[in-house]
């Protein structure tokens, strides 16, 4: 008969450390983290002291100071006379509307270019492999000037519009204007315009937060007159008429806004040297816009390809036994269990649209990179704070993204109940 | 620095390249052993930096790098030319890439001191103007209201800009650019209506198209920019030299040394000014830590400063600049070098 006795409790001695598995591992990471804040640390410690050296502490005040030049395309208030950190805001605004709508239009061709690649129909899936291995396989940066260089090349400049016999016309009833500078087109003037709402350091254009709350105010009543006719449907079986409804819920309260706000279109009219009036969409901003467009799109084409060839075959079989055509095989089956592959990856490709927004500067579109981390960087000399600053921002701006997109991803998750 | 030398310099190679070395030896010593100068000079300036159809660098402000290699090293060969951009030239400076910077830089207060830079001397008083088309039918710059104008960003001309702009109450959209070359190509292809600058840079500019004379600069001069070389702040004794080479530059024209007479000045010459500068008595050399003919050999690299002038952007040159402002004392113009005793 075995003799069952209790091991003794033997106290903790510092040797376990190293000898006892059980706290090994952790020695281990303790002694790598701290080896590896002390270094960083060092390299902290030591460029600050540098600095101090040069007489250039870190100081963030130049912020606060009147920025003194001007950028040429504003989404909010500013002349010359606003602060560094005015300027940083009009540049971080700049940042994230083109790559919010480089990230859009993305979307779509990448989808559209994946998709086509997989046709049946030979020409089109070939042209589509030439678009990806060509878009995909020159440096962006080329791209944006290459784009950037046709447009300035081959439009003509304003002046080209004068005179008699115009070397250049206006197209589309006169009203829109391309030209090597910008396009001009016809946009909304508010005559009763509400001006800015001053929060704190937040600024709000009660304009603009009046026409979003009518669409998105639309959007959902209409949402809840098909759900009711839905229902309606699926009770009796008989769906009431609701097209009057949806027009009247998308459109009622957007027409009530620009109602109210006197709005009337203004169209673009040579004045001086350049047009004025309606708006001036910069041949930088479309440049940009369409290199990053087009180079992204290559990409997300072929995680597109990746993630319908991820969905088995059966799937597509199954749906068409059922009698479903092609187009509606891939928009009801394929696509939807192709997006749980897609959606990880398209992640990384927008993170990457929105950094790669940054080669702005080669086409002069002012955004975050080149007031913050151009003109104001050059004209206070803080380069080393307007790089932290900059860093910060974009790594913030990224994290976004990819917080947004998780809660995305989960949502198309495969869920196992 | 008494960390150890591994980290020390990954540190300054990764954060602030360099730093270390700024605060560490002496410039000139650091060339003297290197045996060559660093100069740092514009990407491409016709007239003041550019390389020619062989590849040698020629101009106005390579000249200063000629002459400064000359008086420390006694060759005006040993010069490894930098090219700048207006954004990176500063940065170039005080990470000691460079050892000193001769391109059309303006010298301000912000730049002298925030920037921690040492302007010591300048070797071309200019100002900002603008170029236009001369089928635009503008003939002052404030007909220019509402125009699209081509500008460098980083520059000081920014800033001018805004504020000529703000002052007269007149409206303008800026087309940053980062090079003169791209500037050009944005102005030819119409994409701006004028083009903004340092008259010289824009005189320069226009040399090089294929058409000058369809092209004006405008008679505004909107600013004033004294262009002058600069060092590191901090090592005097590199500043003085690179100064007094200037001035020994000046100071030859005033005195008629020229590069063809200098060898035969300096034996027969009983000016006790000449003789100082060029070292026959006197040891003003000493004093710089430099050799008794360092002036001498500095005025030979190019020849004094209206040999130089006359060679690169004079008006018998393509840029055709008259002295103007930057004419010797004795003649009207702002050059005066101090006395060399």
């Amino acid at each position: 008969m075995a003799v069952v006795t209790d091991e003794p409790k033997a106290g903790f001695r510092l040797g376990m450390l190293i000898y006892d598995t059980r706290y090994r591992s952790i020695t281990i990471q303790i002694v790598v983290l701290i080896l590896v804040m002390a270094g960083v640390a060092w390299l902290v410690d030591n460029l600050l002291r540098n600095l101090a050296v040069l007489g250039r502490g870190i100081d963030f005040s130049f912020l606060g100071n009147r920025s003194g030049y001007d950028i040429n395309q504003t989404l909010v208030e500013y002349t010359n006379d606003s602060t560094h950190a005015r300027a940083t805001l009009v540049g971080l605004l700049n940042t994230l509307l083109v790559a919010f709508l480089g990230c859009i239009a993305a979307t779509v061709v990448g989808v559209l270019a994946g998709v086509l690649r997989l046709s049946k129909n030979w020409v089109i899936a070939r042209l589509m492999t030439v678009y990806v291995e060509v878009f995909r396989n020159i440096p962006l940066l080329l791209w944006i000037l290459i784009i950037f260089a046709v447009f300035t090349e081959a439009l003509p400049a304003p002046n080209a519009f004068r005179g008699e016999n115009p070397a250049a016309s206006m197209v589309l009833f006169d009203t829109v204007a391309f030209t090597n500078r910008y396009t001009a087109i016809p946009w909304l003037i508010f005559d009763n315009s509400m001006g800015w709402l001053t929060l704190g350091s937040v600024y709000l254009n009660i304009d603009l937060v009046l026409i979003v709350a009518a669409l998105v105010g639309g959007f959902f009543a209409n949402r809840a007159i098909l759900r009711r006719a839905k229902r309606i449907q699926e009770a009796t079986g008989e769906r009431p008429t609701t097209w009057w409804q949806s027009i009247l819920a998308l459109f009622g309260p957007i027409s009530a806004v620009f109602l109210f706000l006197g709005t009337h279109v203004d169209a673009p009219a040579l004045q001086g040297f350049n047009f004025t009036g309606g708006l001036q969409v910069s041949n930088s901003l479309v440049a940009l816009w369409l290199a990053l467009t087009l180079y992204t799109a290559a990409f997300i084409a072929e995680i597109v390809r990746a993630g319908i060839n991820a969905v088995s075959k059966g799937q597509s079989e199954a749906a068409f036994a059922l009698g479903l055509r092609p187009g509606r095989t891939m928009s009801l089956v394929i696509l939807p269990q192709a997006l749980r592959v897609i959606i990880p990856p398209l992640i990384s490709q927008y993170l990457n649209l929105t950094k790669n927004s940054s080669l702005a500067i080669a086409v002069g579109y002012m955004d975050l990179r080149g007031t913050l981390g151009g003109i104001t960087l050059n004209q206070t000399g803080r380069g080393l704070e307007a790089m932290m600053l900059l860093m910060l921002i974009y790594l913030v701006i990224s994290l976004i993204i990819s917080g947004t997109m998780n809660i995305y991803n989960n949502s198309v998750r495969l869920k196992e109940r | 620095m008494k960390q150890s030398v591994f980290l020390g310099t990954l540190a300054a190679t990764t954060l602030l390249a360099g730093a270390a070395l700024a605060q560490g030896t002496s410039t000139l010593d650091t060339v003297k052993a290197r045996g060559e100068l660093n100069c740092g000079v514009n990407t491409g300036l016709v007239g003041f930096a550019a390389p020619d159809a062989n590849g040698n660098w020629q101009g106005f402000d390579v000249a200063i790098c000629k002459a400064v290699a000359a008086a420390v090293l006694g060759d005006a060969s040993k010069v490894v030319y930098i090219p700048t951009t207006s954004s990176d030239r500063f940065e170039q400076l005080t990470s000691g890439k460079i050892d000193l910077l001769a391109r059309n830089t303006t010298w301000t207060f912000s730049r002298d001191t925030d920037l921690r830079m040492d302007f010591v001397g300048v070797n071309y008083y200019d100002g900002q103007g603008f170029m236009v088309r001369k089928d635009l039918g503008v003939s002052s710059a404030k007909e220019l209201n509402g125009a699209t104008i081509c500008i460098q960003t980083g520059t000081t001309t920014e800033l001018n800009l805004a504020d000529y702009f703000k002052a007269n109450n007149m409206t303008y959209t800026a087309v940053p650019i980062e090079t003169n070359a791209e500037g050009e190509q944005q102005y030819l292809a119409g994409a701006c209506d004028a083009y903004t600058t340092d008259a010289s840079g824009l005189a320069a500019t226009r040399a090089a198209f294929a058409d000058p004379e369809n092209h004006i600069i405008l008679p505004e001069i909107v600013s004033k920019e004294p262009l002058g070389p600069s060092v590191r702040h901090g090592d005097n004794a590199w500043a003085d030299i690179v100064g007094w080479t200037l001035n020994a530059l000046v100071a030859a024209e005033e005195y008629g040394i020229t590069s063809t007479n200098i060898d035969e000045l300096a034996t027969s010459s009983q000016n006790p000014e000449v003789q100082r500068l060029l070292g026959t008595s006197g040891e003003l050399g000493k004093m710089i830590g430099l050799e008794p003919n360092w002036a001498m050999n500095a005025i030979k690299a190019g020849g004094n400063y209206g040999e130089i002038f006359a060679a690169t952007i004079g008006e018998s040159t393509p840029i055709g600049l008259a002295r103007g402002l930057n004419a010797q004392w004795t003649q009207g113009g702002l050059l005066y070098a101090p006395p060399f005793r």
